[in-house]
């Protein structure tokens, strides 16, 4: 396969998780801003800080409101981050590797640029918002289907793979880290009923909230849900499960040139570390802390892909 | 060549339905005008999502355009069509034969058939050819004639494409189109297939790869990149042929051979079907400043490490100075007298022709030499006052620049229209390949066709539209 190639598929599927992850994260901020009492928007703030797109939106605006984070987050094509410009590049990286995927992964991804473009063409009112949303993750769920069902499960797969669990555990680890607070042990303390609906936010900004439930019943606090978004081996978005599909698909890349080493080498160090430690280990060693470090991990580990397949020349 | 009336290809002269349409006429006679307009609508559907655009050039806001189809086919008998092809096959290698010619002992200069300024003052001639010993003795692998119909079995070549003929993905995606919407067509009617074309290309260029080469030759498809007005069809066939569709910036030349970069580093690649113009294909040997090609490659097409299809300097066989000259050059090569016939033409560069042109505008066509996309040309019956006497002068100032023609009387194939059938101006570019297999040409082709009432402008930059093109079993 052309580097070049490898290249358009590791972005393809880094574009569209991250289209699916942000409207996750804007219904997450619509939800809490809806079953609050005291109106403010500060649940925004921290919304496009999970989003990382906090810096370019205070860059443009002078005061967060919801109609414009939503917009800055779902339209804006100075954001590079928004559902808008990353199913831009998803396609756009797709027609550049339209020899690699299947003519139905191409469709999926065309028809979803187009149906996003026409929902996406006017600022969305609060009313048409959740079925904008809905409209987002069918396209991105449609897309992972077709290649799960068509692609063969060759390199051309690993490479769409390893952008998808990259930027997966990216977001996880992002998200987990802006609301790291209301997790500490001795928030739990405070114990009042805005953390519950902080904690319920965390848990729905990653789609866990069924699985956590189904896990814990009615119980499990702030411990379980760290223990269950970062250690937790069975569920997709967890760090540790992110994580251990980097290592099986850069194995599935190894050759006997030993392609890939260096990455694997790194993305092992990485997902060691996580096995070896309980959720308590990590609180004692501070989550922010934690997190912090696992994200720089999670960029070297993309430059070193980056640099073992020669996706540039 | 009948210049007055019309003919139709579906209706004739006389308005009787003819042999190849009998079957479609009776079916499309019972089908609901409503069921029609909705098929309509779904097939613009299925190109839009399958991506088959194309870039306007000059346009930055219509950035990807839809080709229109038509739903209504272009329907041609297989006698009709195995004449066609003979005289296809015989212009094809006529153009190899007179390719190796004039780049090696030029025979066909010395036996003064064509004039030696025609090729030595040519733009197109390519000096950095002479005496280059192509893989397998082929020049042009893949080759587009735009043929036009006048009446029953009266076909002229308009142009000859050897360069790089665009377009068959549309030929395929029509084809695939129709079969999706009407089935039952399918069925009712004998219609040659042409969906093998993408395993026949990769076939026919593997086998013109270069001696040297493994048993199983690697090829690729050489594309400007992703903003390039045919990078869907780039993009298409590659994915068809199963090959890599590669950039300037992925090859390179290493140890001899021109190689490209792969996740598991630098592979030799034996065939490239390029589809960069010779001017970018490689900034040392020509165009230097160009970022499209590889720096060298060149150096190893000539030393036989490398197959380049169409090979470089294929371009002056589409010129249209050279066309004029065609009916010689069948002649010359093939000892044959010529099967397809010409538009009879008038070099503007000879006195008498000019003097002939200058005062019979309003009745021609006169196009540059050069010119392609039907950009820079003049159609002398539909062009105001103020137009002609604008190319006059073009003409008068650079005479050399031009040939003019008559205006053919174009056939008409009907299309769907609001009011239902329609007639409208058609041409056809079958698509042929070479390799020293064989010449291979794929029943059909590409139907083109003037949307606009009236107009003989069939090119899609300038609001032509396309049509399935099928050639009957016999």
């Amino acid at each position: 396969m052309l580097g070049k190639t490898a290249n358009g598929l590791f972005w393809m599927y880094r574009y569209m998780e991250r289209a699916e992850n942000t409207a996750r994260l804007i219904e997450t901020g619509q939800r809490i801003a809806l079953t609050r009492l005291n109106q403010t928007d500060e649940e925004w703030l921290s919304v496009l800080q999970s989003a990382d797109c906090l810096e370019g939106f205070n860059a443009t605006h002078d005061e967060i409101s919801r109609d414009l984070a939503v917009d800055w987050m779902l339209r804006s094509k100075d954001n590079s981050s928004s559902v808008v410009s990353s199913v831009n590049a998803a396609r756009q990286n797709a027609r550049l590797v339209r020899t690699a995927i299947t003519g139905e992964v191409w469709e999926a991804v065309n028809s979803a640029y187009m149906a996003l473009k026409k929902a996406l063409s006017r600022k969305v009112s609060e009313r048409d918002l959740p079925s904008v949303l809905r409209l987002i993750r069918h396209h991105a769920a449609l897309v992972r289907g077709v290649t799960h069902g068509t692609m063969l499960r060759n390199d051309i797969y690993d490479f769409a793979r390893l952008g998808t669990f990259l930027e997966r555990a990216d977001n996880t680890a992002r998200i987990l880290d802006v609301k790291y607070y209301v997790l500490l042990p001795s928030a739990r303390s405070v114990g009042t009923s805005i953390d519950n609906v902080q904690w319920e936010s965390i848990l729905r900004s990653v789609s866990a909230r069924g699985g956590f439930r189904m896990e814990y019943g009615a119980g499990g606090g702030p411990r379980e849900i760290a223990d269950f978004l970062i250690l937790d081996k069975r569920m997709p978005r967890s760090l540790a499960f992110c994580v251990g599909k980097l290592c099986d698909n850069l194995d599935y890349l190894a050759t006997e040139e030993d392609a890939g080493a260096a990455s694997r080498e790194k993305v092992g160090m990485l997902r060691n570390g996580l096995l070896s430690k309980s959720i308590d280990d990590i609180l004692d060693y501070g989550l922010h802390e934690f997190l912090q470090k696992t994200l720089q991990e999670l960029s070297m580990i993309s430059r070193q892909i980056e640099q073992d397949f020669r996706f540039y020349a | 060549m009948s210049e007055h009336s019309v003919f139709d290809e579906m209706l004739g002269r006389d308005a009787q339905i003819r042999a190849p349409y009998q079957n479609f006429f009776d079916w499309f006679d019972k089908e609901d005008p409503k069921r029609l307009r909705a098929k309509n609508r779904e097939a613009e559907e299925l190109f839009r999502l399958t991506g088959i655009t194309f870039n306007v050039y000059g346009r930055s806001e219509a950035e990807e355009r839809l080709i229109p189809f038509d739903i209504i086919p272009r329907i041609i008998s297989g006698s009709e069509w195995a004449k066609l092809s003979r005289g296809i096959e015989q212009r094809v290698r006529a153009i190899n034969a007179f390719l190796h010619d004039i780049y090696h002992t030029q025979e066909i200069l010395k036996a003064g058939r064509i004039p030696r300024e025609m090729i030595s003052q040519n733009e197109a001639f390519q000096p950095k050819m002479i005496g280059v010993d192509v893989p397998g003795g082929v020049y042009t692998h893949i080759v587009g004639i735009d043929l036009v119909c006048t009446g029953p079995g009266e076909f002229y070549v308009l142009e000859d494409n050897a360069r790089t003929p665009s377009g068959v993905s549309y030929m395929l995606e029509n084809r695939e189109t129709m079969l999706q919407m009407f089935p039952e067509l399918f069925s009712k009617n004998r219609v040659q297939p042409v969906q093998q074309y993408p395993i026949d290309l990769r076939r026919s260029l593997a086998a013109c790869a270069p001696s040297m080469s493994q048993s199983d030759p690697t090829v690729a498809v050489l594309t400007p990149g992703i903003y390039n007005s045919a990078y869907f069809e780039h993009a298409f066939l590659a994915d068809q042929m199963g090959v890599e569709l590669v950039e300037g910036h992925d090859l390179r030349v290493i140890d001899g051979r021109v190689a490209m970069r792969t996740t598991h580093g630098y592979k030799p690649i034996d065939v490239l079907y390029r589809r960069v113009d010779d001017d970018f294909l490689d900034p040392l040997n020509f165009n230097p400043d160009s970022q499209l090609g590889v720096p060298g490659i060149m150096d190893v097409y000539r030393a036989g490490g490398i197959t380049i299809a169409n090979a470089p300097g294929t371009g002056i066989s589409d010129d249209k100075a050279i066309y004029s000259y065609m009916p010689e050059i069948v002649e010359f090569y093939t000892g044959e007298r010529p099967l397809l016939q010409n538009v009879p033409t008038w070099r503007c560069s000879e006195p008498e022709s000019l003097a002939y042109v200058l005062d019979n505008l309003e009745d021609l066509v006169v196009k540059e030499v050069h010119g392609s996309g039907g950009y820079g040309m003049l159609i002398g019956p539909t062009a105001t006052k103020k137009d002609i006497a604008a190319f006059r002068k073009k003409l008068k100032a650079r005479p050399k620049n031009y040939i003019a023609q008559p205006t053919l009387s174009l056939s008409t194939v009907p299309i769907f229209a609001k009011a239902g059938l329609t007639p409208r101006h058609v041409d056809l570019r079958p698509y042929v390949l070479v390799s020293p297999d064989g010449i291979k040409i794929t029943p059909g082709g590409l139907t083109r066709v003037a949307l606009k009432k009236g107009s003989l402008v069939v090119n899609s930059s300038q609001g032509g539209g396309t049509k399935d093109t099928w050639v009957l079993e016999e």
